[in-house]
Parts: C-alpha cells; sequence; structure tokens
C-alpha cells in the first residue's frame, strides 16, 4: 500500500511542478544552512580527549590580585615562581608544566636553509596525560627531566622533512644549533580544539613540529614564542629578573582520577595561595580555580561566536523553511479536498488518509534531502570562504552528516506535514460531495 | 479606492491556520532578516577601517633567526640587513618592527597618566621601529615630529624597553589628553618612565581587530626602538609606486645574502597588505556573505510561499470572485482586496516580527557580547517585508482580478 501512496504522491506532486520545486526547493536551502553551519559548529564544539576530559584539570591562582586580575577571575596562565612551586608539590598523579616554544633546525645533509619549528616545552607527564600517539619511540622518561636532557619528541611531518619519514629514534636532530636526540615521532597528534593550549592559541592551531623537555628549556632560557601577559611597571632587563616578574606565560596541568583527589588538590591550590599571601607575595586572598578539560574549554569561549549565531541564524531559517512548507502542503492537500471525500465515502479510514499524505510528505523531504545534500557538499566544499582556515578545514563531509541531512529534511518534513495531514483526515465526505 | 476591511477579516477567520502561517512566516523572516542585516553591517564597517598603511606598496617579511646570537650580533644583523633593503632600486624605505597594522594581534600596554595608577587610562597598541617607520608605513603626521635617528634605543630578548619620546595615534592622544593638547605631553605604558609625545599621526590600526581591540579602536603608539630579539623580528617594507611585486621578489634575494642563518616562510613569510587585510578579515568577511545569502534566500522563499498560498486562495474562491464581480465591482476592488488582505497579515506578522527581532537581539548582546541593535535596522527590514508582501501577491491578485463574472454560474 505504502508503495502505492508513494506513486500517488509522485504523480501528485508532478501535477503542480511549480508548487513542488518551491517546497523542494525550500527544504533543501533550509536543511543544507543547516547542516554547513553544523558541520562547522561540531567540528569545533568536539571534545578532544572524549575519555580524560574529566581526569585532566588545569590548576590557576591569582597572581595579579583583585585590582589587576580581569573581572575577579585568576589569569589564564601561571608566572614562573607560582608554576615551580606547583610542580615541586607533586600533589597529582601526573603533572606537566608548558609554554610554546620557537626553534629552528638547522641545515643538514641536502637542505641548505634551515627550517622553522614551533612547539612546546613540556614535562616528560605530557605524553601520557594527553594520549599523544606515536609513530616511532615515545617520549622521555622523568630522569631525563631532572637531568635536562637534550631530548626531543618531533612530528611525523617534520620526520619527513629531515629524515626521509624513516625510524629516526636514537638520531640527532641540530636545533637551534644544539644537538638534541630523537627519542620519539608523533603520528599526526592535533587535537582540536588545542585544550592543553588556549593561553598563546585560539584552539586551532597547525600542528606542532617538537617537544622538548621543559627544564631543558629553562636552562637555555627560551622566551616563550606564545603569549606573554604582564601588569603594573615593567622593568625586567635579564632572564631572572624576567622569571621573577609578575608575567604570566605558562600553562599547568594535572591528572586528577577521583573525586577525592581534585577536592585535596582544590584545597591544596588553596594552603598554597594563602601560604603566598601569609609570606606576603600576595595581598590577597586566596582566589583559585581547578577547571577539567569541558570547563576549560566552555569558559575560554573556544567555539568562536561566528560559528553559535552562524548555527542559531541557519536554524531559524530552516524554521522558516518549514512554516513555508507547512503552508504549502495545507493548499496542496486541501485543493484535493473533494477526492478525499470521495475517498472517505468509499470506505477509506483516515488513518488511510494520514498514510496517504504522510507519504506524500515524505517523498517532498526525501527530494528536498537530496538537494539539501547536494548544495550541503557544495557549501562544506567553500566554507573556506565563510570561516577562517584553521576552522573551515575541520568542517567535513562524512558519513553522518549525509545521514543527518537526509534523516532530518525528511523527518522535518513529515512533521510539518502532520498539520496539513490532520486536516486531510478530517475533510467531512458528505459535505464535499454535496457541494460537487 | 474605498476599503473594506470587516469582509476581508471576516474571510481571514474562515482561513485561519493559512493566515497565521503566512503571519509566522513573515514574523520570523523578519526577525532573522534584521538581525542578518545588522550583522552584515557591523562586519562591512569593520572591513572598509582604515589602517593608515599606504596598503598598495608596502609589505612585510617575518624574517626568524636560526642561530644563537648575542644582542649585538643581532643589531649588526638587522642594521645590515636594512641598508640592503633601503638600497633595493625597487624599494622606497623599510623598517624594522614588532608588529604591524591589521597582524590580527599583538603587543598592547595598558596607559596611565601617573606611575602610581593602578587603573588603566586605556589600551593601546604597541609598535615600534626606527626613524623610518613613519616614512615606510606611509602614515601621515598631523602634528609634532618624527623620530631622529639618535632617539632609536636597541631591545634585546624578552627585555622591558621603553623609550622616553614615542608617536601616537590620535585616537590615543584624544583618548588621554581630550583637550586636544597631547603634544608636549607625557604618559606611562607599563613603564617605569613616561614617554612624552613628540608627534601625533592619523589614522593607525590596531594590530588586533578583535572586540577588546575594537573598543579602543586606533589607540596605538610607536616607540623609536629596534627590535633586536634573538628569535626574530618583522621588516616593513615599501615599495616604490607600481614596484610592489619586483621588491617582493627582490628583498628576500637580498637578505639571504646577507646572512643565510635566518628562515623566511616560503608559505607565508612575505606578505603584502591585501593578503594581510583579507586574513584578518576572515570570519568578518565569511559571517557577512553567510548572512548575505541567508538573507536572499529567505525573501525568496518567503515571496514565494506567499504566492503558492495566495493562488490557492484565489484558486479556492474564484466563485466568490465572480459573484462580486457580477454585482458590480470593479477588476480594481478584486485587486484591492488581495492586496488589503496581504496589508492585514502582512502587518500582523511584521509587529510579532519586531518582537522576535529584538529577542534574537538580546541573545547575542547577552550571550556574545554583540551591539545592540538600532531601530533603523528594524525599520528598513519591516519596509521591505511589506513590499515583499505586496509584491508577492501582485501576480495571484491580477489573476484573480481577471476572474469574469460568468464562473458565479458555474458551479466550480
Amino acid at each position: 500500500m505504502l508503495a502505492y501512496y508513494f506513486q500517488l504522491g509522485l504523480r501528485s506532486l508532478r501535477r503542480n511542478p511549480a508548487l513542488t520545486a518551491l517546497m523542494v526547493m525550500a527544504i533543501g536551502f533550509g536543511v543544507a544552512a543547516s547542516m554547513i553551519t553544523y558541520s562547522v559548529f561540531r567540528a569545533v564544539s568536539g571534545n578532544p580527549i572524549p575519555d580524560k576530559s574529566a581526569q585532566l584539570f588545569i590548576p590557576q591562582v591569582d597572581a595579579w590580585g583583585p585590582q589587576q586580575n580581569i573581572d575577579g577571575e585568576p589569569v589564564e596562565a601561571l608566572g614562573y615562581i607560582d608554576a615551580m612551586a606547583l610542580m615541586r608539590a607533586h600533589e597529582a598523579k601526573r603533572q606537566t608544566l608548558l609554554y610554546q616554544v620557537q626553534m629552528s633546525v638547522m641545515p643538514g645533509d641536502d637542505r641548505d636553509l634551515p627550517l622553522n619549528a614551533i612547539g612546546y616545552a613540556v614535562g616528560s607527564d605530557f605524553f601520557a596525560m594527553f594520549e599523544v600517539s606515536f609513530r616511532y619511540g615515545g617520549g622521555w622518561s622523568e630522569q631525563d627531566d631532572d637531568a635536562r636532557a637534550a631530548d626531543v619528541v618531533i612530528s611525523a611531518e617534520l620526520n619527513q622533512k629531515v629524515f626521509a619519514g624513516a625510524n629516526s629514534v636514537g638520531r640527532t636532530i641540530n636545533l637551534g644549533g644544539r644537538d638534541y636526540r630523537v627519542v620519539g615521532v608523533t603520528n599526526h597528534w592535533n587535537p582540536r580544539p588545542r585544550f592543553y593550549d588556549l593561553f598563546s592559541t585560539h584552539g586551532f592551531a597547525d600542528e606542532s613540529d617538537i617537544y622538548i623537555p621543559f627544564t631543558r628549556a629553562l636552562d637555555l632560557q627560551m622566551r616563550p614564542s606564545g603569549r606573554n601577559s604582564c601588569r603594573g611597571s615593567l622593568s625586567f632587563t635579564t632572564w631572572q629578573e624576567y622569571l621573577q616578574s609578575n608575567c604570566v606565560w605558562i600553562t599547568p596541568w594535572v591528572e586528577l582520577d577521583t573525586p577525592a583527589e581534585v577536592a585535596s588538590y582544590r584545597s591544596f591550590l588553596t594552603h598554597y595561595a594563602a601560604g603566598q599571601q601569609r609570606a606576603g607575595r600576595y595581598a590577597w586572598a586566596p582566589n583559585v580555580r581547578l577547571r577539567d578539560v569541558a570547563q576549560w574549554l566552555d569558559y575560554r569561549h573556544v567555539v568562536p561566536p561566528e560559528t553559535r549565531i552562524s548555527l542559531a541564524v541557519a536554524l531559524g531559517f530552516f524554521l522558516i523553511c518549514l512554516v513555508n512548507t507547512i503552508g504549502l502542503l495545507l493548499a496542496k492537500f486541501m485543493r484535493r479536498a473533494g477526492e478525499i471525500g470521495v475517498r472517505r465515502a468509499l470506505g477509506a479510514t483516515r488513518l488511510e488518509i494520514y498514510a496517504q499524505y504522510l507519504t506524500e510528505a515524505g517523498t517532498v523531504g526525501l527530494a528536498g534531502g537530496v538537494l539539501g545534500l547536494l548544495l550541503t557538499a557544495l557549501g562544506v566544499a567553500g566554507v573556506g570562504v565563510l570561516f577562517p582556515p584553521q576552522i573551515a578545514q575541520l568542517a567535513q563531509l562524512d558519513v553522518s552528516l549525509v545521514g543527518l541531512t537526509l534523516l532530518a529534511a525528511i523527518v522535518a518534513t513529515v512533521l510539518a506535514a502532520f498539520y496539513p495531514a490532520w486536516r486531510a483526515a478530517h475533510v467531512q465526505p458528505a459535505w464535499q460531495l454535496k457541494s460537487s | 479606492m474605498n476599503l473594506h476591511f470587516r469582509p476581508i477579516l471576516t474571510a481571514l477567520r474562515r482561513h485561519k491556520s493559512g493566515t497565521l502561517l503566512i503571519a509566522l512566516q513573515i514574523a520570523l523572516t523578519l526577525a532573522i532578516v534584521c538581525n542578518a542585516l545588522f550583522i552584515i553591517h557591523a562586519r562591512l564597517a569593520n572591513l572598509s577601517k582604515a589602517s593608515g598603511v599606504d596598503e598598495s606598496s608596502v609589505f612585510v617579511i617575518a624574517n626568524q633567526w636560526a642561530a644563537d646570537w648575542s644582542t649585538p650580533q643581532v643589531d649588526a644583523q638587522v642594521q645590515a640587513d636594512l641598508l640592503a633593503l633601503r638600497r633595493l632600486p625597487a624599494v622606497r624605505d623599510a623598517t624594522p618592527a614588532t608588529g604591524y597594522p591589521l597582524k590580527g594581534g599583538g603587543w598592547d600596554n595598558f596607559v596611565t597618566l601617573t606611575p602610581e595608577q593602578t587603573q588603566p587610562t586605556t589600551d593601546a597598541a604597541v609598535y615600534t621601529g626606527d626613524a623610518n617607520f613613519l616614512d615606510t608605513l606611509g602614515l601621515k603626521l598631523v602634528a609634532g615630529r618624527n623620530f631622529r635617528p639618535d632617539e632609536v634605543m636597541v631591545m634585546g630578548t624578552q627585555q622591558a624597553t621603553f623609550s622616553p619620546t614615542a608617536i601616537v595615534s590620535k585616537a590615543l592622544a584624544d583618548k588621554l589628553f581630550p583637550a586636544g593638547d597631547a603634544l608636549g605631553k607625557s604618559f606611562y605604558a607599563m613603564s617605569p618612565m613616561p614617554s612624552t609625545i613628540v608627534g601625533i599621526v592619523d589614522p593607525l590600526h590596531r594590530q588586533g581587530v578583535d572586540q577588546y581591540s575594537n573598543a579602543h579602536a586606533g589607540q596605538a603608539l610607536i616607540w623609536p626602538i629596534r627590535s633586536d630579539d634573538s628569535r626574530g623580528l618583522y621588516y616593513i617594507v615599501r615599495a616604490k609606486p607600481g614596484q610592489l611585486a619586483a621588491a617582493m621578489r627582490e628583498a628576500p634575494k637580498a637578505l639571504l645574502a646577507q646572512s643565510r642563518l635566518r628562515i623566511i616562510d616560503p608559505k607565508d613569510g612575505i606578505q603584502d597588505y591585501a593578503t594581510i587585510r583579507h586574513k584578518v578579515y576572515d570570519s568578518d568577511r565569511g559571517m557577512a556573505i553567510l548572512m548575505g545569502i541567508i538573507c536572499v534566500v529567505l525573501l525568496a522563499i518567503t515571496a514565494a510561499g506567499i504566492v503558492g498560498l495566495t493562488s490557492f486562495w484565489v484558486g479556492q474562491r474564484r466563485r466568490q470572485i465572480g459573484v462580486r464581480r457580477a454585482l458590480g465591482a470593479r477588476q480594481r476592488d478584486i485587486l484591492a482586496y488581495f492586496l488589503t488582505e496581504n496589508f492585514l497579515i502582512s502587518a500582523a506578522g511584521v509587529a510579532l516580527g519586531v518582537v522576535l527581532a529584538f529577542a534574537f537581539n538580546l541573545w547575542t548582546v547577552t550571550r556574545f557580547a554583540l551591539d545592540r541593535m538600532s531601530l533603523g535596522y528594524v525599520g528598513v527590514g519591516v519596509i521591505v517585508l511589506l513590499l515583499l508582501g505586496q509584491g508577492a501577491v501582485l501576480a495571484p491578485a491580477l489573476r484573480a482580478s481577471r476572474v469574469s463574472p460568468v464562473e458565479a454560474t458555474r458551479s466550480v
């Protein structure tokens, strides 16, 4: 019976090609606009580390005080003194500090020009904490941290450029005039948003080329190549003076498995800040935060407002398209009131009328979905025009988006058709027969 | 023309759902279109802001050092580089820099009028350069003088260096000294010592284009400082008129001839201002285009929806129209009937739409700290939608007016 209704639907749709085209286009455009913006939204609002996002925490300590912090919130990074104090206390199972560094890969073999390498100075726990995936080797050990070892983990891309993609573990690479031992090669590891560094990035950046021990970077007095934020009057001229200043540039992370550990770390932070107040370093009461990955992404507004507004506008657009479809379906169905009257008089139940007209609507929805899919594919390919490249490249037309597009189109259209179908099913056969 | 609302309203009561749907569609369309227009206008305003730079002939080289040099070594290399750049036949001038207008984020300092002040008076983007900075960017000096070569200081890696003299943008001068007597006055930009304003330029865009920068639009200062950071610096270069391409080809070769211990990224190490402007306004332009497309398609779909439903109503009422015509109604009475009917529905829709438009705007204001929409956008939206409704209904209404009185005698 459904196949028959489907044929009836097709025939009816052919009868008013303009009206049908209008409905199909409305659904197509509506669903495409929603899906294009949703694909971008989905890409930027995803959880970058789903299985551990509730165990990774970023501790914050207010180093600037109520006079100079922003809206009472502690600044998003730490200065050298607080960062080192948290590490020395070692109150978490795993912990790391990190900051962005920029180095030069010196010429060698057949390369006659140096290469730029951007990456991070990190602790040995970094790799296990953030589930860095490796192609060769792995991270370095805690002993290497203490020994300020000249170890480096490089990206697969840099490994390709320097070592032609071979297993380079144990080999030497010259960074900024000094030799480093390659201990690992990552496997295209670039979680997006880059939750672990939302101080120097907005969450979307190219894959890092290198990771070197934090302790070594400090030994070499490597300046942060990312953001650096200070308050008050600045007068440092040497590295030591810079370390002692109120400038913040280091992001700390700790791994805490249970609520008890979280609570105890939080009270440790408060104790630490209170200690600093007692020591006279801070002239204000403890003001600390301990946010997990999801809270941190939210707090730092990683999803750009453009993305949310676009999605909201596109959904509003889809809603209007549906209202439009309801009106047109109503017109279409009610024009056939006489026909419905005859069918009802000949014994068709209301349920059968429902089935027939909802099937017809479903057909419109399917056609709209197919059009929407084409437009979505077009839109996702051209999304680079609408969004910055770092974000646009994340939008992809995958199986789930294709399915969602078709499903959204059909379900929305059938839902929109309920009211017109209800009106059709309640046509009074006697009244219709009499008037014609 | 004699308009009778009563019979129209009575007739509409018999088409409640259709009427409601058209009104609802108009309301939602108005809400979206007003906000979209508002967003487009705000974004386009960003896009067209003047940078103060002679954009047609200026380009920027991001130069990263690949050597572990001391500050004097870097300084010697920077000076040699600048000499080489300025000697190129296609180049008019060049300056060292730590940032440039429209860079998209960069160095900015709080500014206070006294050293004790804890709450900053404002915030200024900080530019550094030598005595050639103004000429290289093509900035217009509206008061005071340029830097003298002997004022230029050297800034080593991660050193807090401040100059006793500064050139500021007119926006910053006016913010600090609203009386217009900024020249010769001094300020503190997170520095222990004051900087005296020796010159004022106008305009000069900040490095950033984000919300924070827009809140401090155009407020910038220039210090006569040569950046000798061991990590690297920017060279801003101004080509002679019409020789931008040649200068952009020659400059990296000249630099590599000076020393090969540097990295100029082959992908985006050298950018002209067209590229810089294009990149920094990526998201603004994208939003404007997206909103524009949505507006156009939305208006088209709403218009088509009105045409569709009105056509259906005309078809349904052919007999009644015939009766009216037979009873003496003229063609233009029928036309007026449908136009008025649409106007009543549209007016109801628009009334609801105004409320929705402000509600949506309020959401963006509270959620994203966007600006409040001015009444003008809603006014434009209301007029556009009323006209759209009348335009859309015209074709079916004309068809209705041509219904012959004979139809009254036919049974469907």
